[in-house]
């Protein structure tokens, strides 16, 4: 240990940036998920330089090196599971350079999403991939973990904005994937497979990210529904007409329940769900596609409407929806927060499975998430304490992701696989999948030093919430 | 052990999202989760269960400012006052023993002996008003004995106001409404240190007061409101503290308790706190705490009669506890915009804290003043560069001076409580 700490501080002459300490090693154990693994030291890089050394000595000596943001993964996709090196990246910010004239940010890895979309917006332009972390989380494990947020059905999620990349291999070398022009068709694409690579493959030491125009008017509307299912296929039918919202947000009854309880914003508490929709473009259009979403949303047994009149009142209603998160945990601690996602035209369909698992295994289950592209968080909201309502919940959880792989979905719409998803990898990819995966894993990081035990289940590995 | 002490149960409503990173001014300025909100509430977790000792959690709690603007950040709403609190109790009971002698003398001198006990302040603030006003103070800081201190208290001695004498203190003082039949009976809340250093402000406040129509009272049994002693982990003089000014003002039956102090009216407004376990006086705290309200809430609901234009450019520092505990956000804002003439300009991250935070900037000098190179940063960021800086609370003012003082700008930049400025745009003087 001591002999690893004199090493690093060779590479880091700044020893303020190593961190040995009990409280310190404590401080980077966790994540926003579940569990808890103590590092052997932290190191927080400033440089490719600094980067770079560090993994070619770990390289060598075989010690485990762990990327890392501000911490805020829901997957455990920073926890350092066996040990070693936490790298945190979360307080190099010294890069965000805005190139208007080609639409481009090119930035380090601790700026945060919402620094680069401000910066864009000085030029009149957007940063359009929008987690509900961005003002915490660093670019850096946007890409790692590959983030979305509810622009993503317009917009897509990070990866669709990332043209180049500067990153050091496991092996330390340092190497630039893509570029900065908008067409490039040069070789295998390395930016896509680095971005969501879950850390694993390489670290992000600097980004090249598209920029968006920013759009010329924004309207909200709110249809209320009795029955979800019907809101469900209200969902479809707007996508199927041909407008494409910027975003469109499904909360569930229970959701509604708790935000009315924790801050008032007048929702109605009757309806079964409602939806929010947000759409964007030129103002003539908007008003035109208001009226069709309408008419939409009418014939799918829609009981209400309604257009946001002013900004404040459609920044209430995304407040609401912002609120259920925080809103659902005052029943009880522990918050599941799940992001299995399905094929848009399933959704009404897992909507009845979601309500099926709940009664099964008796489980506080709150539905809400982006309904829009298929990408549901149903919650689960449980006390830790209760080993006997834990193990329902796991039971649970296992069920919803073998529901959203059974109607064609996926695992993880933007939360990624980190330690939590692992054990389900092969029922979405089968044997081979994850062979193939393993292998090119195993081409960029032949020791197996960078971030370890993510992705990939390791044999006999369990889906577990409770420590033991 | 101390463990019981902690308030575990809270740390696990935290669901560690880390959404209150950004709003900590330790965070920021030190820049390891150690010194983060989520990373504090861990660790007492963690020494809660025993995974680590207290020890470990020490320093990470010493350096938290309280200001809990994490509070306002949490979307789920953990209470890391009492998180905080209940370490900060818990290592205070551990190293008791352990203190410094030089830290234990320090802390036992300001918080047991002087803060609590109105005739040494009053003595303090005699003596600093002599000092000053004979010209000892130009002869103390050429001769080099402030270097004795320690370099904290030196660098205060530097910029500690003019000194008017405080309010008597062993008498009641009623002040009568302006106009005939008082709008409101007031009870005004003077504080210590408020009214040893700055006690010119808790006169001009008194006068605004009556001006729209308030007849305020200064009771004699009021005591120190407790806020530092909690802070320290000081949990029996806070309670007693608490108790007497309870007793003292349930007597007379005003229509507000008025204090012009961020951080005491924080402190007076959470009272039941202290009385977690105790059922009759809770209630009592209750009571007395629904009619605490800054000076700020009170004169913003009226017109005040303004008669001078502050023709400056100017910028406003809110106080933390104003902001996040009392959650008084709009009414000083309103004010000091409606003074006539004025510029307001809007301080860069003004919702930081300014590293003041009771006796922080004291015991904890050096990590203060790097949270204070912070805040004055930004204040230089601010175009047309503002002349005037506005506080709520004594220790940001003194803090903000110290700031103005270390970037040479004192020629430049003058540092006022709202209630002295307001009164200047009112021509009241004392």
């Amino acid at each position: 240990m001591e002999q690893l700490e004199l090493n690093l501080k060779q590479i880091i002459t700044d020893h303020s940036r190593i961190l040995t300490d009990a409280a310190d090693l404590c401080s980077y154990a966790y994540d926003a998920s579940f569990g808890e693994y103590m590092p052997d030291i932290v190191v927080q890089p400033l440089t490719t330089k600094e980067v770079s050394d560090t993994m070619k000595f770990a390289n060598i000596h075989k010690i485990p090196v762990y990327p890392r943001g501000q911490g805020t993964s829901l997957s455990g996709g920073p926890l350092p599971v066996q040990g070693g090196i936490v790298l945190d990246l979360s307080q190099w910010n010294s890069k965000l350079e805005i190139d208007a004239e080609n639409m481009l940010a090119i930035v380090s890895p601790g700026v945060t999403a919402m620094a680069i979309n401000e910066a864009a917006l000085k030029f009149n332009l957007i940063y359009p991939p929008d987690p509900s972390s961005m003002n915490i989380a660093t670019i850096g494990g946007n890409l790692a973990e590959n983030s979305g947020g509810p622009r993503g059905l317009k917009y897509g999620v990070t990866k669709d904005y990332v043209i180049g990349l500067e990153v050091v291999t496991p092996e330390g070398e340092t190497i630039r994937t893509g570029g900065r022009t908008v067409k490039n068709v040069t070789g295998y694409d390395l930016t896509k497979l680095i971005v969501g690579s879950e850390g694993t493959l390489g670290i992000v030491t600097e980004a090249i990210l598209k920029l968006y125009p920013k759009p010329q008017a924004t309207e909200t509307l709110m249809a209320l529904f009795d029955n979800m299912v019907d809101s469900g296929r209200a969902i479809s039918k707007i996508l199927s007409s041909g407008i494409l919202p910027a975003k469109m947000e499904i909360m569930d009854q229970a959701s509604i329940v708790a935000v009315e309880a924790y801050q008032p914003s007048g929702l109605p508490q009757d309806v079964d769900a409602l939806i929010l929709i947000e759409l964007d473009g030129h103002p003539a259009a908007i008003r035109e596609e208001i009226e069709r979403v309408e008419k939409v949303c009418l014939a799918q047994n829609a009981r209400e409407v309604s257009v946001a009149k002013t900004n404040e009142e459609a920044k209430n209603l995304w407040k609401a929806r912002k609120l259920v998160s925080p809103a659902i945990v005052r029943k009880k601690p522990t918050k599941i927060s799940e992001d299995a996602t399905v094929p848009r035209s399933q959704i009404p369909e897992m909507f009845k499975r979601l309500q099926e698992i709940k009664e099964k295994y008796q489980v506080d289950l709150v539905v809400f998430g982006h309904a829009g592209d298929g990408n549901l968080h149903p919650n689960i909201i449980a006390d830790k304490r209760d080993r006997e309502e834990m193990k329902r919940v796991e039971a649970a959880v296992e069920e919803i992701f073998k529901a959203a792989i059974e109607l064609g979905g996926t695992l993880s719409g933007e939360h990624g696989i980190g330690t939590l998803k692992a054990p389900f990898m092969e029922m979405e990819l089968g044997e081979m999948g994850i062979d193939m995966m393993k292998r090119i894993k195993k081409a960029w990081d032949p020791n197996d030093v960078l971030n370890p035990g993510k992705i990939f289940p390791t044999p006999g590995q369990r889906f577990e919430l409770l420590d033991g | 052990m101390v463990k019981h002490l902690l308030a575990y149960n809270e740390t696990l409503s935290c669901v560690q999202c880390g959404y209150c990173l950004p709003s900590c001014p330790t965070y920021v300025t030190f820049k390891k989760e150690t010194h983060s909100p989520r990373g504090r509430i861990n660790l007492v977790k963690m020494a809660a269960e025993g995974k680590i000792n207290y020890q470990d959690m020490e320093d990470s709690i010493d350096l938290c400012l309280g200001c809990r603007a994490c509070e306002t950040a949490c979307p789920i709403g953990v209470e890391y006052g009492t998180i905080l609190e209940s370490a900060v109790t818990a290592i205070a009971e551990q190293r008791q023993k352990e203190l410094s002698i030089r830290n234990r003398i320090i802390k036992s001198m300001l918080l047991n002996r002087v803060v609590p006990n109105n005739r040494i302040l009053n003595a303090m603030g005699a003596g600093l008003a002599i000092y000053q006003k004979t010209g000892l103070q130009k002869i103390a800081r050429k001769s080099g004995i402030l270097k004795i201190l320690p370099e904290n208290l030196d660098a205060f001695e530097g910029i500690l106001p003019v000194v008017q004498g405080p309010l008597r203190k062993r008498k009641h003082q009623k002040f009568d409404s302006s106009k005939g039949k008082p709008l409101y009976k007031v009870g005004f809340f003077k504080g210590c240190i408020m009214d040893t250093m700055f006690s010119s402000i808790n006169m001009l406040s008194i006068k605004l007061l009556q001006a729209i129509g308030c007849e305020v009272t200064v009771i004699s049994e009021q005591q120190c409101c407790g806020a530092l002693h909690q802070h320290s982990g000081e949990i029996a003089t806070t309670i007693t503290l608490a108790k007497k000014n309870i007793e003292a003002f349930e007597e007379y039956h005003f229509d507000f308790i008025v204090n012009s102090i961020g951080g005491c009216g924080a402190m007076l407004i959470e009272y039941e706190k202290v009385f977690a376990d105790d059922p009759e006086w809770v209630e009592r705290a209750k009571q007395f705490s629904k009619h605490v309200v800054d000076i700020s809430v009170i004169l913003s609901k009226q017109h005040l009669p303004f008669t001078k234009e502050i023709q400056s450019p100017v910028t406003y520092q809110p106080s933390c506890h104003m902001t996040n505990v009392q959650k008084n956000i709009k009414a000083p804002l309103a004010l000091l915009k409606q003074i006539p003439g004025i510029q307001y300009l809007e301080l860069p991250e003004k919702d930081m804290c300014c590293g003041s935070a009771g006796i922080y900037n004291i015991v904890k000098y050096e990590e203060s003043m790097k949270i204070l190179n912070n805040k004055m940063k930004h204040v230089k960021e601010i175009n047309p560069e503002p002349t005037i800086i506005v506080t709520t609370n004594p220790g940001c003012h003194l803090q903000m001076k110290l700031g103005v003082e270390r970037e040479g700008l004192t020629n430049k930049i003058r540092t006022v409580h709202l209630v002295e400025l307001l009164a200047e745009a009112c021509e009241i003087s004392i």
